[in-house]
């Protein structure tokens, strides 16, 4: 019997899962970044919390958006290297749903976690208590459409010899607007102002992405597999 | 379908080859002479403006590079879903060869933007949207030449890069509106036509030029295609006829 895409993708998931919390170590890493990026910026700007409280949004975007691509190049190098994808593109299955599962693990080990670690480095830059929901609310959506711009990347640098600067390239100027609603979101949850309409806009890019990044990503993979 | 056929022969690169050799000196010498005419029309028969005095002027080079810089990447775009969809080798050189035109053009739009801004502005950058949005057409523009670069088997390099030119002219106008979203310094987009914003005498060298920087680029593309197609078939036969 033929299994379903979503049984595909579900089995694409549990995998992908158990991969990532054999080395934990690697799990571990784009978070660390992030934190020590967060580090860098009052031992750079100033130490004054009034003044990094302003700084705030974009350095915990830019920490986010830099470790979320530091992880991006493992997203499909090593099944590509060891020929999974190709396995994955031959099964008769729809590759965009596997690929979509691939995209959503990326986003449970690197941009959820990350969200949710973010009020420690977000105390550090004077960010008020109360805000602190509404900073892991933007960055879990925005890490999430971050993900799916990033496994079109991803999938495009395939075939590329160096691909880690390029994915760079080819992802932050698509990130553009990921960066701006979610800075927004952040800074209007700082100075205590509605944060409902970027999160909306945020919202609106994810299910944008949800709906076409994984076909992209599954052309771009194809292609890399040729 | 005997009207469809005329599109064909646009898959053969040896035809595409002459055509651009016939056409690109008509399209070079048209926006010579077009251009020579805006020129004078914009720089001393149009008045100075009221307010910006000469340094309006350079809105005869400004407004429409900065035009051609999206036209381009429209253009390459479409080039490129016409090579994936149709798997055409020619589109996709079109594709090949419209992207550094289009970069030059953006960063044309930005110096010239510059100029101005100093003058006008007080300081040669702000951080206005339609500044920020040219600045990441430009890294657009940038990653797309980096993909073609960085792979090296080109048919890949071809179709790789077209889904990215495509992801990209999907997303442009979602750049476009997010960096909107902060309030705008840069003047308003003027009307030209019906209830003009501008005194005719200092439109018609404007829409001229325009005219002429399209055909400018049809003529450079043309050169910048035969030059793609001869570097993509110098193995076929009919390279080494022509070379010959």
């Amino acid at each position: 019997m033929k299994a379903g895409p979503l049984q595909a993708a579900r089995l694409v998931m549990v995998r992908d899962l158990r991969l990532a919390f054999r080395k934990p170590s690697q799990l571990l890493q784009p978070l660390m970044f992030f934190m020590i990026v967060a580090t860098l910026f009052p031992l750079t700007l100033t130490p004054e919390l009034s003044r990094l409280r302003d700084a705030a949004p974009g350095v915990l975007w830019v920490g986010a958006l830099l470790s979320s691509l530091l992880a991006l190049e493992f997203l499909f190098r090593e099944d590509a290297q060891d020929g999974t994808l190709e396995q994955f593109a031959l099964s008769g299955q729809s590759l965009t749903w596997m690929l979509f599962a691939k995209t959503c693990v990326h986003w449970l080990l690197t941009g959820l976690p990350l969200a949710l670690s973010a009020p420690v480095a977000a105390v550090g830059l004077g960010v008020p208590a109360e805000a602190m929901w509404s900073v892991v609310a933007a960055l879990a959506l925005g890490g999430f459409a971050l993900s799916l711009i990033g496994a079109i990347s991803a999938g495009l640098t395939l075939g590329a010899r160096r691909g880690g600067v390029l994915l760079s390239l080819l992802t932050l100027p698509l990130a553009v607007p990921i960066l701006v609603f979610g800075a927004d979101a952040t800074q209007r949850a700082i100075t205590g102002g509605e944060i409902a309409p970027p999160m909306y806009l945020l919202g609106a890019i994810a299910v944008l992405g949800v709906t076409l990044a994984p076909l992209a990503a599954a052309a771009a993979v194809r292609i890399g597999l040729e | 379908m005997a009207t469809w056929t005329w599109f064909h022969r646009f898959g053969s690169p040896p035809w595409v080859y002459g055509f651009a050799a016939r056409w690109a000196p008509w399209f070079g010498g048209a926006a010579v002479l077009s251009m020579l005419i805006a020129l004078y029309g914009g720089l001393i028969l149009a008045p100075p403006d009221y307010q910006q005095k000469d340094a309006f002027r350079i809105v005869y080079i400004h407004a429409p590079v900065a035009t051609m810089s999206m036209a381009v990447y429209s253009t390459m775009a479409v080039a490129a879903a016409v090579g994936l969809i149709w798997r055409m080798k020619v589109a996709h050189a079109a594709a090949a060869a419209c992207a550094p035109i289009g970069a030059w053009f953006t960063v044309a739009t930005l110096a010239t933007g510059m100029l101005w801004g100093k003058p006008m502005w007080g300081a040669y950058w702000v951080w206005d949207p339609r500044l920020t949005s040219e600045l990441v057409l430009l890294f657009l523009y940038f990653g797309y030449m980096g993909l073609r670069a960085g792979i090296e088997d080109p048919q890949k390099a071809d179709k790789a890069s077209a889904v990215l030119a495509i992801v990209g002219a999907v997303n442009i106008p979602i750049i476009k509106y997010s960096v909107n979203w902060w309030n705008s310094l840069h003047q308003p987009a003027t009307r030209l036509i019906g209830e003009a914003d501008m005194d005719w005498s200092m439109v018609w060298p404007l829409l001229l030029m325009l005219a002429a920087f399209f055909l400018y680029f049809g003529w450079v593309m043309l050169i910048r295609l035969r030059a793609e197609l001869l570097r993509r078939e110098r193995n076929a036969s009919w390279v080494r006829e022509v070379v010959a």
